[in-house]
């Protein structure tokens, strides 16, 4: 859906290793999760507690909730809204959440 | 628990100037924003946006950097990365950061949290792949991320065209720009058009974006009526009608993106329980203020987009009046003193919103765009559909805190943020009154999900 | 012969009254200065319970759970009645001990509905319970509904036999007309054989203006809801010895509350969650399933509820006046019993004796009580 814009600058940030679903996805820093994930062509990172319908980032600001992920075993956690980091794990969501 | 002078919540525009003028003040306020980094989104990335050429984003971004530059002074203590949870009636401040929960007090409390985008609920919205104008805008500013194969733009408003015009600019092909806006309102507008003249520079903006769009040979449909997103799983294609009854039009793509306006963020004014009213001209819930912009609860104001629609140069002039009426509250300048200050700030505001009113008569989504089909999907958090709601409605159900129970229509996770001014809207309508009595959410803390851990952690605090 | 009956509240009380009064052919009409189920009877946390009930109470609550069972047939909705069973577990010796005696009392009273179980079965019935727990007090049987969808389904029954409800409207006045009442409420004006005080936390205006006052206290008890989570817990549970109510819905939703306290702003007349309840409550339910550490609080929310000193309700005739029935101070724990107060409030106001022993809820026993202005 999304691609990196060519453009002079990008060259020089820094690249950012993360894992999505085991899967190696490299990032930039500055990146958020949600961003990271476009760029790397993840489309949907959950499926919904009702319906079992698949979701994606939808608002990138916070407000809509669709981009919910586990990041470093914490679940329901905004993608839009935290910065990637190094060997940061994350996990699409499916249904509702188990704890324990 | 720490006592601070002022909290400002936000640093977009409205938040940034309320700091730098409170500071002048002699006050140290805390400001709070969720994002990781200064600007709101209007000026959102600016310090580290890939994006450096700067006619891709426009002079109007670039303009947001002496706001950004004032917060780094070292009387603001800023928080970047920091939720606000908790907001009572006495002041006392929830924040969480990371996973941490703690508790503050405030002796005055400045709203500066901004707009979101108009729930746009069309058949098949919630596919990945259907997005908002504004998360374009906000991939393109943070992560120099842009569609990678030719994008529908679908609404009305000067958001979709600026984005329309970046992509265009940062060289991405725009397969067709879907436009939603009512042809009579084209009519209506016009007569309102002197009136705009007062802020000329932002309507000559418009029409030159406008131009910019047609250069371009962009494929630009006016007068689209209806408009689905299409697909198994994801969004595969879309299809649109301009008039009822007229051919359907497919095309394929794999981003739509769409946008119909912005409108206040309530959530914390709504737990809060200030009173708002219903702006019929902006379709949308006030705050309501006085002409310092403080609301009926003590101590608390709103500036910027969050209190109604003005703009990101108007909300910087409300930012800097309510940093004075909050100096002023807290005993740190007097009328006098501030008089002429005030009198040119509120000058300046005028002429920044005589726009307005142009802008919210011509890019007015009709009622079809915000009262949708029984099929169409309200709350994408708990699936609740516009025929439920309606049926709900038959049953007695006279607004949304009543239908919430029976369907759990809000109750999800985004707590009633995408769905509320639809529902709203829709029972109104079904009820046959108006959205003023129909009402809004009861909202209540956390305004954003905790764990029962950080709750733990946050009474702890508050106790010290 | 047909009365006009006119019911201040459109709570699960006032709605229950209204369906049996207009069953027996009476003309009746309610007023609410809000909605029907706008406080405790909309938003409180649903609980279908015998166990733990004062004795006072146990022989209505019996006869309201038989009337649970058959909720479809009375007002045409099941309301959202599960029947999963309720369990009062013991944190300590003591607690069990409590519960032991517990049994004991309820079984010399003639019940046999409340029964201990071991900490073998506990852990058998709720594997998620931490295993600290040494037993518990079970009733099969038990379990919630939807509040806000009960107090619904007994306005709209009450609609379908002809009710008339006046909501938004506030009773500003009461003036003595013959045998009856003349209802003032605002510019509205009601005229009444019978009136029926069913105002929850505002009643005591009324017992004041009749005479009568009342120690009524408006209380709001506060409650919680996480996201949605995998189903790991079957019946309600609640504790013995610190306030609890814990359940999870079938949508996977986890409901806590039980008796922590909020504020009443009664001047904006809503309900203020407090964070220190909160958390107080947040740390039982830590303790008893520790995993829910990292469960999150999707809302909070409270309710206004009256509540009397004695902690029963006052469900009896006016002593002041013949036309008078009283119904309010369920005191957070009236949300089971409706199917049977309506019942017992259409018997008094017919002059009937009611079926069951209702003494103890007579609003004589606050004779002397001054109001406090």
């Amino acid at each position: 859906m999304f691609k990196r814009l060519p453009l002079p600058d990008t060259s020089a940030q820094k690249s950012v290793m993360v894992y999505f679903d085991g899967q190696q996805v490299t990032a930039r820093d500055g990146d958020t999760i949600a961003a990271a994930l476009l760029a790397a062509g993840v489309e949907a990172c959950r499926t919904t507690p009702v319906s079992g319908a698949p979701r994606g980032p939808y608002c990138m600001m916070g407000v809509c909730f669709e981009c919910l992920v586990e990041v470093d075993g914490v679940p329901n956690v905004q993608g839009c809204q935290i910065l990637v980091k190094d060997g940061m794990q994350i996990r699409s969501q499916h249904g509702a959440r188990r704890l324990g | 628990m720490t006592t601070h002078d002022l909290v400002i919540l936000g640093s977009g525009p409205a938040g940034m100037a309320a700091a730098a003028t409170a500071v002048t003040h002699g006050i140290k306020p805390v400001v709070v924003d969720e994002q990781p980094a200064p600007g709101g989104q209007i000026y959102r990335s600016i310090e580290s946006t890939p994006v450096k050429e700067r006619r891709i984003l426009g002079e109007d971004y670039w303009q947001g950097k002496a706001l950004i530059d004032g917060l780094g002074d070292p009387r603001i203590d800023y928080r970047p990365g920091t939720t606000l949870w908790q907001l009572t009636r006495r002041l006392e401040v929830g924040l969480l950061r990371g996973e941490q929960a703690s508790m503050i007090r405030a002796r005055h409390v400045i709203l500066a949290h901004g707009a979101m985008e108009r729930p746009f609920p069309i058949p098949g919205w919630t596919l990945p792949g259907v997005m908002t104008a504004g998360s374009g805008q906000i991939l393109l500013k943070s992560a120099g991320l842009a569609p990678s194969a030719p994008v529908v733009l679908a609404g009305c408003g000067p958001l979709l065209l600026l984005l329309a015009v970046q992509y265009l600019r940062a060289g991405i092909p725009i397969a067709a720009l879907l436009d939603t806006t009512s042809t009579g309102h084209y009519r209506d507008a016009l007569r309102l058009l002197p009136g705009a003249l007062r802020s000329a520079g932002t309507l000559f903006k418009g029409v030159g974006l406008l131009a910019e769009l047609r250069r371009a040979g962009v494929r630009h449909v006016r007068h689209v009526t209806a408009l689905e997103a299409q697909g198994d799983e994801r969004l595969e294609r879309i299809r649109w009608q301009c008039g009822d009854g007229a051919e359907w039009h497919y095309l394929s793509t794999p981003l739509l993106l769409l946008h119909q306006g912005v409108v206040p963020n309530t959530q914390v004014t709504r737990a809060l329980d200030c009173t708002h009213d219903w702006d019929e001209r902006q379709l949308a819930w006030h705050p309501r203020t006085d002409p310092w912009l403080a609301t009926d609860v003590e101590g608390v104001a709103v500036a910027g987009d969050a209190g109604g629609i003005v703009g990101a140069k108007a909300s910087a002039i409300q930012g800097r009046l309510a940093g004075l009426g909050a100096a002023m509250a807290l005993g740190r300048a007097g009328e006098e003193q501030t008089r002429k200050e005030v009198k040119r700030l509120r000058r300046d505001l005028a002429r920044e919103t005589a726009i307005r009113p142009f802008l919210d008569v011509l890019y007015r989504p009709a009622a079809h765009w915000r009262l949708p089909e029984d099929d169409t999907l309200v709350c994408r958090c708990e699936e609740v559909t516009a025929g439920e709601l309606r049926r709900m409605a038959d049953q007695g159900c006279r607004g949304p805190n009543q239908t919430k129970s029976f369907t759990r229509c809000g109750m999800g996770p985004c707590q009633g943020r995408m769905c509320g001014l639809t529902v709203s809207e829709l029972l109104a309508d079904a009820n046959g009154q108006s959205v003023a009595e129909t009402g809004y959410y009861r909202l209540r803390p956390p305004f954003k999900p905790i764990t029962l851990g950080q709750l733990a952690t946050a009474a702890e605090d508050a106790s010290r | 012969m047909s009365a006009r009956v006119v019911i201040v509240g459109a709570g699960l009380h006032g709605c229950s009254a209204a369906v049996h009064l207009s069953a027996q052919g009476h003309r009746v009409t309610v007023i609410d200065k809000a909605y029907a189920g706008r406080h405790a009877s909309g938003v409180n946390a649903g609980g279908v319970r015998r166990l733990g009930r004062h004795p006072a109470e146990i022989p209505l609550a019996m006869a309201a759970w038989e009337r649970w069972q058959r909720m479809a047939e009375v007002v045409g909705d099941d309301c959202g009645f599960r029947p999963v069973g309720q369990i009062k577990v013991a944190e300590s010796d003591a607690d069990l001990e409590a519960l032991t005696g517990r049994e004991r009392q309820v079984r010399s009273l003639g019940f046999d509905h409340e029964y201990l179980i071991t900490r073998d079965e506990l852990c058998k019935r709720v594997p998620a319970l931490s295993p600290h727990c040494p037993g518990g007090l079970a009733c099969d049987g038990d379990g919630y509904a939807n509040p806000y969808r009960t107090v619904t389904a007994w306005r709209r029954q009450a609609q379908r036999q002809g009710v008339s409800f006046h909501e938004g409207v506030t009773v500003t006045g009461l003036e003595a007309h013959g045998s009856g009442w003349q209802v003032q409420a605002g510019r509205h004006r009601f005229s009444a054989d019978i009136l029926i005080n069913c105002a929850g936390a505002w009643a005591g205006t009324l017992c004041q203006w009749l005479g009568e006052p009342v120690p009524l206290v408006a209380e709001a008890p506060m409650l919680m809801i996480t996201e949605r989570l995998k189903p790991f817990l079957g019946p309600v549970i609640g504790a013995t010895s610190r306030p609890l109510s814990f359940k999870q819905f079938e949508n996977g939703t986890v409901l806590i509350g039980g008796g922590v306290r909020g504020e009443v702003d009664s001047r904006r007349q809503v309900a203020e969650t407090c964070l220190g309840g909160l958390a107080e409550n947040a740390d039982t339910v830590v303790s008893l399933f520790p995993f829910m550490h990292e469960a999150r609080i999707v809302r909070t929310w409270a309710g206004i509820e009256a509540v009397m000193p004695d902690q029963i309700p006052v469900l009896s005739r006016s002593s002041t006046s013949a036309s008078v029935i009283h119904a309010f101070g369920f005191s957070a724990h009236g949300f089971q019993l409706s199917p049977i107060s309506g019942e017992i409030v259409a018997d008094l106001a017919m002059e009937r004796e009611p079926a069951y022993p209702i003494k103890p809820f007579s609003i004589t026993r606050f004779q002397g009580h001054r109001s406090s202005g």
